[in-house]
């Protein structure tokens, strides 16, 4: 995973509230077996409509989502961070996200921020008089700018610690092999196995 | 490396659940290191899991805890022929590759316990009350039915605990919701969770994990305690839990793979011990009048926008909050509903029987005690899919099936089928449909659908009328002869 400081880019303005994830990926891209190349899935239903943001010139290449409260809620579908990311977004700011969302955005190295409802309507407000504007999010201060305005957002600090490091999760358990086996060699008959004991 | 050990204080269902399972202890803001009992896997979420592990050269660490079946993409008509559609045997193919590459026990198309995932775990006897159970889809939080610690995970968590068997987590904040008195008849568990959702909202639950309490939740079977579990999920939540008590050990003995013996009576001491302490606290508590609940629907295109089947379509302006009221200006156009129209009028176009909330036995008794003797309304398309392959049997061996084609249903094989349309069980744009499952969003039944989520007792009784009813409001039966 990509170490993640700071980042510069594009910020697309996804004017609705309780995003759901049946929207940033609808279910029938869900067939597909690989890991990346979901880029064309992204919003899919939405970008049928000329006038969706992304659609217009100003924004292509954004980088930046910042969209309205409950980004992410519904299915716990990981595949809406990846097609977040292969479409080149590395940060969304909400006022609210759904908990799984945020926990799979992290994991993926997409940074999920969360930011007041006033600030929300300030940037709208910025990129509405200056579209295309960029965006510098600052990981490690924890803040946002496009122009003269500069807001906070709140991320948690392991995650934070994490997307700094560029830390993969499976890596970071396996350091606790130990205690695992001890937990392993503790647990209870009784516990349910899916495989006929030999 | 010391084990960590329980406080002293009194605890939730939930919190007894949790330390149980602490492998490592969280310091400094870090997340617990959790151990998990159960990794239910199916075709959709899997195959990026299984290439990860491939990737980095990882072994599934134990597949005696993890077990497959096939259920989103599978047909539920002529499953004996290649399935149709390319993608939807491509992941099914490759999930069948990945279970034989990694000895993952895989139950098939065509196989007695093939079935929805959710639906499967607990007729094997897998699920069980204080275990820990993930699986990559997020009405995993069913099984909490059983008073396990069950929740959802995405996919770079499923191939997390094929890796390591643990996920680390920061500990659910719990919430109490106390359902107490005698339900009307004709109110269902379905009509319970419903209004739980309409009441705390799509994210009054997020980062909780509820526990239904009270003598109404008591009173239920374990189908319905399923029912309210699986769709805490609609209300933003982690997880549901129920206390197990003896309707609980009731259903769990005797199943494939119960415990037996010794084993059994160490669970049931343990079990025992799971339901909150007298004086344990919790985060929030919400209180509901069993007695004052009725038949609930959606009328919106989320959960929460649902009120008494016997009320009318709200109005936009009926919404304080400026969101709220955006939301249910959007709903009312994708629903094409007028405010202040009755329920009663609403005429539907499908009524699909099944999904992981309402697709079990009792789900199908419970249907057919309303359509017996009687003809579906004309022009109404009828589906009735079982949850799992054996559900399908055991309503066979009943006779249900019968019950159903007489009536004009469709009797189909099992799978998640029209809950979210990744086979061919769609909605056309702009049909309308009374739908057991438990999502209403825009388009998931089939683009351009319009789903209104009911109890079985009401689609049952809809698809008699043609528009949303409830059994009391259905003439009286003709004689049946016997
Ligand atoms: S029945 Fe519906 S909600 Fe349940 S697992 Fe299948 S798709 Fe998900």
């Amino acid at each position: 995973m990509e170490k993640f400081a700071t980042h510069t880019g594009v910020v697309a303005p996804l004017k609705r509230s309780a995003v759901d994830t049946d929207q940033i990926i609808p279910a029938v891209y869900l067939k597909r077996v690989t890991k990346t190349g979901f880029e064309d899935a992204l919003f899919a239903n939405w970008r049928q409509d000329p006038d969706f943001v992304l659609n217009q010139p100003a924004f292509s290449g954004a980088s930046v989502l910042v969209a309205g409260p409950d980004f992410g809620t519904g299915s716990s579908r990981e595949h809406a961070v990846w097609a977040l990311r292969d479409y080149g977004f590395r940060v969304v700011l909400a006022p609210r996200f759904a908990d799984i969302f945020r926990g799979n955005a992290g994991k993926q190295g997409l940074l999920a921020g969360v930011i007041s409802e006033s600030d929300r309507a300030a940037i709208w407000a910025a990129v509405d008089a200056a579209p295309g504007a960029t965006m510098t999010v600052d990981l490690e201060a924890r803040t946002a700018s496009i122009g003269d305005l500069r807001v906070p957002f709140e991320i948690d600090d392991y995650t934070r610690w994490r997307l700094l490091e560029g830390l993969d999760d499976i890596g970071l358990t396996l350091r606790n092999e130990e205690a695992i086996a001890q937990f392993e060699a503790r647990r209870e008959a009784w516990r349910p196995r899916t495989l006929p004991v030999a | 490396m010391s084990i960590p050990t329980p406080p002293e204080r009194p605890r939730t269902l939930a919190e007894k659940v949790w330390d149980d399972h602490l492998v490592v202890r969280g310091e400094d803001g870090q997340p617990d290191l959790i151990y998990i009992d159960l990794h239910l896997v199916h075709e959709v979420t899997s195959p990026q899991a299984f290439d990860g592990l491939r990737a980095e050269g990882r072994p599934l660490r134990r597949v005696d805890l993890t077990i497959a079946t096939e259920d989103h993409n599978t047909p539920t008509l002529d499953i004996d022929k290649p399935i149709a559609d390319l993608t939807s045997r491509t992941q099914i193919d490759t999930l069948r590759r990945n279970a034989q590459e990694f000895g993952v026990r895989l139950h098939s198309l065509g196989d007695a316990e093939q079935g929805i995932v959710h639906v499967v775990g607990p007729q094997l006897g897998l699920t069980m009350p204080g275990i820990t159970v993930v699986c990559g889809d997020s009405h995993t939080s069913t099984h909490g039915a059983f008073g396990a610690m069950a929740f959802g995970i995405g996919t770079s968590e499923v191939e997390h605990v094929m890796a390591t068997q643990t996920l680390p987590l920061k500990p659910f904040k719990t919430m109490a919701i106390t359902v107490e008195g005698e339900l009307k008849e004709g109110v269902t568990a379905k009509d319970i969770i419903l209004a739980v959702i309409a009441k705390i909202g799509t994210n009054g639950g997020q980062g909780y994990v509820l526990e239904y309490r009270g003598s109404a939740i008591r009173s239920l079977s374990m189908e319905g305690r399923m029912t309210m579990c699986n769709m805490s999920i609609e209300a933003g939540a982690r997880a549901g839990m129920v206390a197990p008590d003896e309707i609980t050990f009731d259903y769990v003995q005797g199943r494939p793979h119960a415990p037996t013996g010794q084993d059994w009576d160490d669970a049931v001491a343990y079990w025992r011990t799971l339901p909150s302490d007298e004086g344990a606290v919790y985060d929030a508590e919400i209180f509901i009048d069993a007695a004052e609940l009725e038949p609930f629907v959606t009328w919106g295109t989320n959960p929460g926008q649902g009120v008494s089947l016997s009320g009318t379509v709200p109005a936009p302006e009926d919404f304080a909050d400026a969101n709220e009221k955006a939301a249910a200006e959007r709903a009312l156009e994708y629903m094409d509903l007028e405010p202040g129209t009755p329920l009663k009028e609403i005429p539907v176009d499908a009524v699909f029987m099944g999904s992981c909330t309402n697709s079990r036995i009792e789900d199908l008794r419970a249907f057919a005690s309303v359509v017996a003797g009687r003809t579906k309304a004309e022009g109404v398309r009828v589906m009735v899919v079982p949850g799992s392959a054996r559900v399908r049997l055991e309503a066979e061996a009943e006779g249900l099936d019968r019950v159903f084609t007489e009536f004009g249903a469709e009797w189909r094989f099992a799978g998640c089928s029209m809950c979210l349309g990744m086979n061919p069980d769609q909605l056309a744009p702009g049909e309308r449909c009374a739908s057991t499952s438990n999502r209403n969003f825009e388009g998931r039944q089939g683009k351009g659908g319009r789903t209104h989520l009911v109890s079985p007792l009401v689609a049952a009784a809809t698809a008699v009328l043609g528009r949303l009813a409830s059994p009391s409001d259905l003439p009286a039966r003709e004689k049946v002869e016997a």
